[in-house]
C-alpha cells in the first residue's frame, strides 16, 4: 500500500457543508471522501493506492481537477482499490457534484 | 504486326466439369444418393480432395462446420496436403491442427478470435502463409474473382432428402460460400443436425448441394454477442450517455451498426431509460445493421427500434426474435433469416454511423485489435467503420457529417459517422493510446505488405473517451487533429503529452467537448441507469421468451 500526497491550488468552492463520501470500498469500488478545510485556495489530497509507481499519474488527475473544478478548501481523500485514472477521476466529479448540488 | 494468336481448337473449355465429375465419381461408392453416413465422412473427403485445392470450412462469426472440420484433420496427410484454406473465422483447434499437421500451407481469412495466439505462432514457426487478412465482404468478393473453392464443407440444421438445407436462424455465410463453389463446378458438403422429410423452409436448394452428411453432434454455436449487464461499468454507463447525447442525439442517428463489446451493450441499454428521458424515442436508432443482441431487448420493448437485420443469431434469441416480425427478418417458418455478406453491404452502404471498440489507437486515428503475439483479424469492422466513397444516398446525418469535414470544397457530399468508444486505459494500465501502433510489427514477423489496421483514421471522426469526445472531422490541420486525440487520451503517457493550451482552444472550438460541456452529469452515471441489470432482467424484459446459454445462467 502506497500513500500519496499533494496539494494543489484551486479556487475556492463557495459550498459549505458535511463530509461527501462516493464509491464503496468494502465491494471493490474506488472511495472517496470530500471534506472542508480552512485553507480556501488549496486542494488537499491523500490517496492510499495499491498500485506502486503510479505518482505522477495521481498527481495529474489531482491537478486537473482542482483546475477544472472549484476544489479550493476541500480535503480529498481517495481509497483506490487499483482503480484506473477513469475511476478515479469519475469518483472525484460524481463527488464534488454532489458536493455542489447539495445531497448527501 | 500479326495479330497474337491463341490456339484454341484443342480446347474444350471444361476442364472444371472433369474435374468435378471426377471427384464425384470418385466418392460415388460412398454416397447414397447425396446422403454420406458420418463414419464415411474421412473417405468421402479422401476422395473428393486434391492437392492445391481451395478449400473453405465454413467457420462463421458463430456457426462452425466442426464435424467436418474435425473429419479432415483425420485424413490421410500422404493424401490430403496443400490446401488454400479461403474462409472467414478459424476459431476452432481443428483449423490449426490441419496447419500443425502440414496439410494447409497458405489461408486467406477475416478474423481468428480465439485462435489469435496460436495462429501468430505457427506463422513465426513458418507453419503457415497467410494470404491476407480480409473483411468479410472482401473475401466474399475474392470468392468470385480469384479465390473462388474448390471444396466448401458447409453447416445447416436439417436437409430433406432431396438435399434442400434448412440453415435455421445462423444462416451467416452459407448463401454466399455455396454461390461461389456451386457455380464454378465445385464440391459443396454439407453437415446436418438432422434430416427431416420436409423442411421448415428452404435457404440453400437442393441443387447446389453435392453431399449431405448426418453428424453425430448438432454443429457449434458461439453465443459470441452476448453481455452480461451486470459486468458493465459506470465508466462504460458514462461513456454510452456521452454517445447518445453528444453523438446521437446530436447527429439524429435513425441508421447504424454496433460493434460487439460492453461499450456498445451500454448505450443499448441505456436507451430506454437515458435516451427516453432526453426525449430520443422514434429520433435515433430506429434502423439497425446488427447481430440481434440480447442487450437490445429493453429497447425494442421500449419502441425504440423499428428493424434490424442480422449478420447471424444469437443463441437463446431464437423464440423472442420469432416473436418479434415486425421487427426482424424471419422466413416463412418464422424463424430469423441472417446473412452476413447482404448485412455487410446493409452496415456500409444503408447506415450512417458505426461504432465500436478497440485495443490500440494512434496519433491520427488509425485503430488496430492486433497486438504482439496475437493476429486477430477484423472480421466485419473495416466494413462497417469506413466511409462508403460509393454512396449516393443523401440523410440528414450523412450531410451534416459531410458540412463539418468539408467546410472548405466546393463540391458537397456526406460522409459517415465512424465512432471509436474506448476508456483511456484497458486492464492492467495498459493505454489504449499509443505513439505507435503494434500493428506495424507484423509486417515483419507475419511477412505483411501493410500493418493490419482495423480502422483508419481518415474514416474515423469521433472518438469518446470517459474524458469526452474528439470531433476529428472538425480539426483543420495533422497537427490539430494530434492534440485532439491527446486531449481525450487522459493520463495515458499519449493523453499526458497534450499541449494544454491548444487542448483548450480545441475544446473552446468544440472539437474536444468534456461531459460537462455536452451536459452529461457524471452523477448520473450509475448502475441504476441501465434498463437491465443483469441476464435475468434481459429475460423479463423479453417476456420470458429468451432463452440464455447457461454459462450466462447464475440465479
Amino acid at each position: 500500500m502506497e500513500q500519496l500526497q499533494f496539494q494543489v491550488p484551486s479556487r475556492a468552492q463557495s459550498q459549505r457543508r458535511d463530509a461527501v463520501l462516493v464509491g464503496v470500498v468494502g465491494s471493490g469500488n474506488c472511495e472517496v471522501l470530500l471534506e472542508a478545510t480552512t485553507a480556501d485556495a488549496m486542494c488537499v489530497a491523500t490517496i492510499h493506492t495499491a498500485a506502486h509507481g503510479f505518482a505522477d499519474i495521481w498527481r495529474r488527475v489531482i491537478e486537473d481537477f482542482a483546475i477544472r473544478r472549484n476544489a479550493g478548501g476541500l480535503r480529498v481523500e481517495i481509497n483506490d482499490v487499483g482503480a484506473t485514472p477513469a475511476v478515479v477521476t469519475l469518483r472525484l466529479y460524481q463527488a464534488i457534484e454532489a458536493w455542489e448540488s447539495g445531497d448527501a | 504486326m500479326d495479330a497474337p494468336t491463341v490456339n484454341t481448337s484443342t480446347r474444350d473449355w471444361h476442364d472444371g466439369v472433369r474435374s468435378k465429375a471426377a471427384r464425384l465419381e470418385r466418392a460415388a461408392a460412398l454416397a447414397v444418393g447425396k446422403r454420406v453416413e458420418a463414419p464415411q465422412t474421412t473417405a468421402l473427403l479422401e476422395c473428393i480432395l486434391e492437392p492445391g485445392d481451395r478449400v473453405c470450412i465454413e467457420g462463421n462469426n458463430q456457426k462452425q462446420a466442426d464435424f467436418l472440420a474435425a473429419s479432415l484433420v483425420h485424413t490421410d496427410p500422404a493424401r490430403v496436403h496443400d490446401l488454400h484454406l479461403v474462409q472467414s473465422v478459424l476459431a476452432l483447434p481443428e483449423h490449426m491442427e490441419l496447419i500443425e499437421r502440414g496439410q494447409v500451407s497458405r489461408i486467406d481469412f477475416s478474423f481468428s478470435g480465439p485462435q489469435a495466439g496460436r495462429l501468430a505462432r505457427l506463422v513465426e514457426r513458418g507453419k503457415i502463409r497467410i494470404g491476407a487478412i480480409h473483411t468479410y465482404l472482401e473475401l466474399f468478393a475474392r470468392y468470385f474473382i480469384d479465390l473462388t473453392p474448390n471444396v466448401s464443407l458447409i453447416a445447416a440444421q436439417a436437409a430433406d432428402t432431396a438435399g434442400n438445407l434448412y440453415t435455421g436462424p445462423n444462416t451467416e455465410d452459407t448463401p454466399a460460400i455455396v454461390e461461389a463453389t456451386a457455380f464454378k463446378n465445385g464440391i459443396v458438403i454439407a453437415q446436418v443436425n438432422e434430416v427431416l422429410d420436409t423442411l421448415p423452409r428452404v435457404d440453400i436448394p437442393a441443387d447446389w448441394v453435392d453431399f449431405v452428411v448426418p453428424a453425430p453432434r448438432p454443429h457449434y454455436i458461439e453465443p459470441l454477442f452476448t453481455r452480461d449487464p451486470a459486468q458493465i461499468t459506470e465508466i462504460q454507463i458514462l461513456m454510452a450517455m456521452i454517445a447518445i447525447k453528444g453523438v446521437y442525439a446530436e447527429y439524429g442517428v435513425t441508421r447504424l451498426n454496433h460493434g460487439i463489446g460492453f461499450d456498445t451493450a451500454a448505450i443499448e441499454l441505456l436507451l430506454p431509460t437515458y435516451g427516453e428521458s432526453l426525449g430520443l424515442r422514434g429520433k435515433i436508432c430506429t434502423h439497425w445493421a446488427v447481430n440481434p443482441h440480447p442487450t437490445l431487448m429493453p429497447a425494442i420493448e421500449a419502441g425504440f427500434v423499428q428493424s434490424i437485420h442480422c449478420f447471424g443469431s444469437e443463441v437463446g434469441m431464437e423464440r423472442y426474435i420469432a416473436a418479434r416480425p415486425d421487427v426482424f427478418f424471419t422466413g416463412r417458418d418464422g424463424s430469423l433469416r441472417s446473412n452476413r455478406a447482404f448485412c455487410q453491404a446493409a452496415g456500409h452502404y444503408a447506415c450512417d454511423l458505426f461504432i465500436g471498440s478497440t485495443l490500440q489507437i494512434d496519433l491520427e486515428g488509425n485503430s488496430s485489435t492486433a497486438t504482439r503475439g496475437r493476429i486477430a483479424g477484423f472480421g466485419g469492422a473495416p466494413n462497417m467503420g469506413s466511409d462508403a466513397r460509393g454512396r449516393r444516398h443523401a440523410s440528414e446525418t450523412w450531410l451534416r457529417a459531410g458540412r463539418e469535414a468539408r467546410r472548405h470544397k466546393a463540391m458537397p457530399r456526406g460522409q459517415k459517422l465512424v465512432v471509436q468508444i474506448v476508456e483511456t486505459f484497458r486492464e492492467h494500465m495498459t493505454p489504449t493510446f499509443v505513439e505507435r501502433l503494434d500493428a506495424w510489427d507484423f509486417v515483419q514477423s507475419a511477412n505483411m505488405d501493410v500493418p493490419p489496421v482495423m480502422i483508419y483514421g481518415e474514416d474515423l471522426t469521433h472518438i469518446i473517451t470517459e474524458e469526452g469526445i474528439a470531433n476529428l472531422l472538425l480539426c483543420d490541420t495533422p497537427e490539430e487533429r494530434k492534440q485532439a486525440i491527446r486531449g481525450i487520451a487522459g493520463y495515458t503517457p499519449v493523453g499526458l503529452a497534450r499541449d494544454v493550451r491548444m487542448v483548450e482552444n480545441l475544446r473552446d472550438r468544440g472539437v474536444i467537448r468534456r461531459p460537462e460541456d455536452i451536459g452529461v452529469a457524471r452523477r448520473e452515471a450509475t448502475r441504476d441507469l441501465l434498463a437491465a441489470r443483469s441476464v435475468k432482467d434481459l429475460v423479463l424484459a423479453s417476456g420470458g421468451l429468451y432463452e440464455p446459454p447457461t454459462r450466462f445462467r447464475n440465479w
